[in-house]
């Protein structure tokens, strides 16, 4: 994969909070990542982590209020995105950034037929005709997979299976020939052989297209099998990230290391028992005053409790915000 | 879809029946005597002559069949060659008031323009202006906009109209004096101040009806839009790059009119039963107040012609609304 390649998606220190009545939801702490071209980056965390409230904060896809966007900084095609215009903005969704939804089964609109809704974006971004959008439309579903292209275009949502609705989802995401891609949970709602059949059809489009995706997920197999590099978030916060080799074979934080122990093995000795993480993951209400595993960690220090963890670089292109892996820390501790 | 308009449109044909029948037997049973208004000087045998003169002497088994053969068969008759010169009817019985002794469906013509033009503008006027305030009301959720028209929802549900309808009168027709409390029926326009003139009489009844209309829809409208703003779809659309009034007016405004025109077809019958109270509080003499005459009057005929053409409205709009379900849905399809 390209390393060292420039990054098409650069964020720094984003912060968004939902203003609720229990007080602030701090449900995006500081996240800073990038995007290189043609790479995929896989982000993985328990739900509420904060993986998908990061993903629609980029493109302002979050209803504000009750979210709102505290800090940060998305730099994007040369511009920041947390600043341009509304007109801007739209003209990066869906032309230049797709999105994938988790749920086909509801994100897609049930009145409209399927070849209008991948045609909309076209006639949008491309200022298309209707009869190019149609015919493009009808490469689209070809080119996910769809048999019987030019006749399903008329269809509406509800004549689609699932996995079919999907396609048509990533046909929609694909249609402007987005830089970036931005999957969020894709394979969710599917059944496994579906599951299947959708990666490997993201993994030929990327070889085909060269964009670079996100993919969010909760699903660590899948991230093993497609990533190049992966990021995991807890608390809202990134609390590893790594390439995808490292991150599996030499866990640094505690939360990755128990996630990975969470994966049950088909071979070897019969478990008793799946092994969990204890504890439920945090809300976090108010500006974070501490690690945010420290109550399910079971390698928490006293000084967990008092101070936040940022990210300490550890080796090449992987860091951990975890206190055990702070420089000061560990030299108080020696 | 032609096939399930056909297929409903004759299996209406037995539902009208039956509701027919049941009006007319409802009536039948019903205590009250067309004569009972007449003069008590009247001697009670010419009374007695008088009710067998209006075929009350029958059994019902007779007399139903007799209106049903007369309101299907001998009115078209009438309508047609009043239309075309021809003499289909050739002088048979029509449908006769008992308190007018004119044909029924000549009052009705005459009462019906009245009725439409202020309660059927009303209802227009209500929709129109309800749609809008649900559409904004659900997108500014709990915005001032939002508050206020729940608020004036809440007093169009509440406030009958006997007492909307007479407090306007005393503000804008005894205080201010700026409008006509009475509707003028035989007021004929034939210029611009002539217009303003109807313009003028009919603001009062068209907005206490359209205030009770704006309430219920703009109601259902809202609670519409709101329950599809936060559906998956939404999300879609802005991740497409849609402008907020493509997303709004477009993706969920088409899902959210699925069940308000339902609400709003269902509506219109209600139009042409007129608006009994308003009706009389201003004095239109339309549908509504010739029900309530008739009612009083013991008016069979009249009575038994008036709420049969309502159920044929309300079953003929049942069977539109089905079908604009069907257009605007495409989950629904008949056939």
């Amino acid at each position: 994969m390209p390393n060292g390649a420039l990054p098409v998606l650069d964020v720094q220190g984003l912060k968004t909070v939902f203003k609720t009545r229990g007080g602030e939801v701090h449900a995006v702490n500081d996240v800073s990542f990038n995007l290189k071209a043609g790479e995929l980056l896989g982000v993985v965390g328990e739900s509420g982590s904060g993986k998908s409230v990061t993903m629609m904060s980029l493109l302002g896809l979050l209803p504000m209020p009750p979210a709102e966007i505290r800090a940060g900084r998305v730099m994007f095609d040369g511009q920041d995105l947390l600043k341009v215009s509304a007109e801007e903005l739209r003209k990066v969704r869906g032309g230049k950034i797709g999105f994938i939804f988790q749920d086909p089964m509801t994100s897609l609109n049930p009145v409209f037929s399927v070849g209008y809704q991948i045609a909309e974006p076209l006639r949008k971004h491309m200022g298309m005709s209707k009869k190019e959008a149609a015919a493009r439309s009808q490469e689209l579903l070809e080119l996910v997979g769809i048999p019987d292209a030019e006749r399903r275009l008329d269809d509406y949502p509800h004549q689609f299976s699932g996995g079919m609705r999907q396609r048509v989802m990533i046909a929609i995401a694909l249609a402007c020939d987005p830089q970036v891609l931005i999957a969020d949970e894709p394979t969710t709602a599917l059944d496994v052989t579906i599951q299947a059949q959708i990666l490997e059809l993201m993994q030929e489009l990327r070889e085909k297209l060269g964009m670079a995706v996100i993919w969010i997920t909760h699903d660590l197999g899948v991230i093993a099998g497609i990533a190049d590099r992966v990021m995991v978030m807890y608390g809202g916060q990134v609390v590893e990230h790594a390439p995808v080799q490292e991150l599996f074979s030499n866990p640094q934080h505690p939360y990755t290391a128990a996630l990975l122990k969470t994966i049950p093995s088909i071979s070897g000795k019969r478990a008793a028992r799946l092994t969990v993480i204890e504890g439920q993951p945090p809300l976090v209400v108010g500006a974070p005053t501490s690690c945010p595993f420290r109550e399910r960690c079971a390698k928490a220090m006293p000084v967990c409790a008092v101070k936040v963890p940022t990210r300490y670089e550890i080796g090449a292109g992987h860091d951990t915000a975890c206190l055990l892996a702070d420089p000061l820390e560990v030299a108080n501790a020696g | 879809m032609l096939t399930f308009t056909l297929r409903r449109l004759l299996m209406s044909i037995p539902t009208l029946l039956f509701i027919a029948f049941v009006i007319f037997m409802l009536l039948e049973l019903a205590p009250g005597d067309p004569m009972s208004q007449m003069p008590l000087t009247i001697p009670p045998e010419v009374k007695e002559k008088m009710r067998l003169a209006l075929g009350l002497g029958e059994p019902w088994w007779v007399r139903f069949p007799l209106w049903l053969k007369q309101f299907f068969i001998v009115e078209p008759q009438y309508w047609w060659d009043a239309a075309f010169g021809t003499n289909f009817a050739d002088g048979a019985q029509r449908i006769i008031s008992f308190q007018s002794r004119s044909p029924v469906f000549d009052t009705i013509a005459q009462r019906l323009p009245q009725t439409l033009w202020v309660v059927g503008m009303s209802y227009i006027v209500g929709v129109l202006i309800a749609l809008p305030i649900g559409i904004i009301s659900a997108y500014k959720q709990y915005s001032v906009f939002d508050q206020t028209g729940t608020f004036v929802s809440m007093i169009g549900f509440s406030v009958p109209p006997f007492f909307s309808g007479v407090l306007l009168i005393v503000i804008f027709s005894v205080q201010l004096k700026w409008l006509p409390s009475i509707y003028d029926t035989t007021h004929v326009v034939t210029n611009w101040d002539t217009f303003i003139f109807q313009l003028k009489q009919m603001i009062m009844p068209v907005m206490v009806l359209a205030l009770q209309t704006t309430a219920q829809v703009s109601r259902y409208m809202r609670a519409s839009m709101l329950d599809n703003l936060t559906q998956d779809y939404v999300r879609t659309a802005r991740a497409k790059g849609m402008t907020e009034s493509v997303v709004v007016m477009k993706h969920v405004l088409r899902n959210s009119m699925i069940p308000v025109v339902t609400v709003i077809a269902l509506g219109i019958p209600s139009i042409f039963g007129g608006a009994i109270i308003t009706e009389q509080i201003f004095k239109v003499n339309g549908l509504g107040q010739l029900l309530i005459i008739a009612l009083q009057g013991n008016d069979i005929p009249m009575v038994m012609t008036i709420t049969f053409l309502l159920a044929v409205l309300i079953v003929l709009m049942n069977l539109i609304a089905d079908i604009l379900y069907g257009v605007l849905d495409p989950r629904i399809r008949y056939d």
